[in-house]
C-alpha cells in the first residue's frame, strides 16, 4: 500500500476523534444522572420504578 | 415541535433513540471505513492515498452540515427563545469544531503526498479554516458571560452571521482557481466517481452523520440534566437562606 503512514494517521484520527467525543458524552451523562439521583427525589423514584 | 422540545419529553425520547443511533453509526462507519481501506480500488493517479477520502470527505460534509444545524438552533433560540435550542447549539459547537479539525487534519495528510505541501492558502482550505474559527468563536462566546442566556444570544448571532461562509466553502472551487479538486458528487448531477469508490464513501458519510447526531444527542441529554441539577441546587440554596433569615 502506498503512502501508508498518511493513510494510517488519517484513519487513526477519524476513529479516535469521534470515540473521544462519545466517551466524554457518556461520562457526562453518567455523572449528571448520578448527581441528579442524589438531589432530585423525582429522579430517585423514577430509578426505583425502572429497577422493579 | 414544542411538545418534543420539552426537556422531560426530550430526555425520554432521546434515551430511547440513542442506543439504536449509536449502534447504526458504529456498524455503518465500520463498514464504510473497512470497505474504503481494504476493498475499494486505489486511484490510478493518487494510488492508495485516495483512501484518505473516506475519512476526509464525511468530515468535511459534517463540518458544514453541523454548522447548518448550529444556525438552525440559533434561529430557534432567537425567535422562539427555546432553552433546548440554546443547549443543543452549545453542544453542537465543540462537536462541529472537532469534525472541522478532522477535515483540516486529514486534508493536510492527503495534501502532503499529493501536492507536496501540508497547507496551501487555497480558497477552499482557507474558507474551511474560517469555519473552524467560527466554531471556536461560538464556543468562546457562549461561555464568556456569567449569565448563560446572554452567552447563548451572542453565540446565536455569531452563528447566523457565519452562515455567509457556507456558500463560500461550497462554491470556492468554482469561483477561484484552487488546488483543491471540484466536487465529485452533487445533488443535481450524476457522480463523476467510480461506483466502487462511491458506495463506501456514502456508507462512511452516513455512518459519521449518525455518529455526529448520537454524540450531539448524548451531550444535549447531559446538558439538560446538568441544567436541572443547577436549578435544583439554586432552589435548595435559596430556601436554606430564607429559612436561616426567618430563624
Amino acid at each position: 500500500m502506498t503512502h501508508l503512514p498518511f493513510i494510517a494517521s488519517a484513519y487513526a484520527l477519524g476513529i479516535l476523534m469521534p470515540v473521544a467525543f462519545a466517551l466524554d458524552a457518556m461520562r457526562r451523562v453518567g455523572t449528571a444522572r448520578r448527581r441528579l439521583a442524589t438531589i432530585d427525589p423525582r429522579e430517585q423514584s423514577r430509578r426505583n420504578q425502572d429497577s422493579k | 415541535m414544542h411538545r418534543f422540545a420539552n426537556p422531560g419529553q426530550f430526555l425520554r425520547l432521546s434515551g430511547a433513540v440513542l442506543p439504536w443511533l449509536t449502534g447504526a453509526a458504529l456498524v455503518l462507519t465500520a463498514l464504510g471505513l473497512g470497505w474504503g481501506l481494504f476493498l475499494a480500488p486505489a486511484d490510478w493517479q493518487q494510488g492508495d492515498a485516495v483512501r484518505i477520502m473516506y475519512v476526509h470527505v464525511p468530515a468535511a460534509w459534517l463540518a458544514s452540515s453541523g454548522y447548518v444545524a448550529l444556525a438552525a438552533c440559533s434561529v430557534l433560540s432567537l425567535v422562539w427563545r427555546h432553552p433546548l435550542a440554546d443547549l443543543a447549539a452549545a453542544e453542537i459547537g465543540p462537536v462541529g469544531a472537532g469534525f472541522t479539525a478532522l477535515c483540516l487534519a486529514t486534508g493536510s495528510l492527503w495534501g502532503k503526498p499529493m501536492w507536496g505541501a501540508w497547507w496551501v492558502w487555497d480558497a477552499r482550505l482557507t474558507s474551511v479554516l474560517v469555519l473552524f474559527f467560527l466554531y471556536l468563536g461560538h464556543i468562546a462566546l457562549v461561555r464568556a458571560f456569567d449569565d448563560p442566556t446572554r452567552g447563548y444570544r451572542a453565540g446565536a448571532i455569531l452563528a447566523l452571521i457565519g452562515v455567509v461562509n457556507l456558500p463560500i466553502i461550497k462554491f470556492s472551487v468554482d469561483w477561484w482557481n484552487t488546488l483543491h479538486q471540484p466536487a465529485s458528487i452533487s445533488l443535481t448531477g450524476a457522480p463523476t466517481m467510480y461506483i466502487g469508490m462511491l458506495w463506501p464513501l456514502l456508507l462512511a458519510a452516513f455512518g459519521y452523520t449518525l455518529a455526529f447526531a448520537a454524540i450531539v444527542l448524548a451531550r444535549t441529554r447531559a446538558a439538560v440534566m446538568e441544567r436541572r441539577i443547577r436549578i435544583l441546587l439554586m432552589a435548595r440554596a435559596s430556601s436554606d437562606a430564607a429559612r436561616e433569615t426567618a430563624s
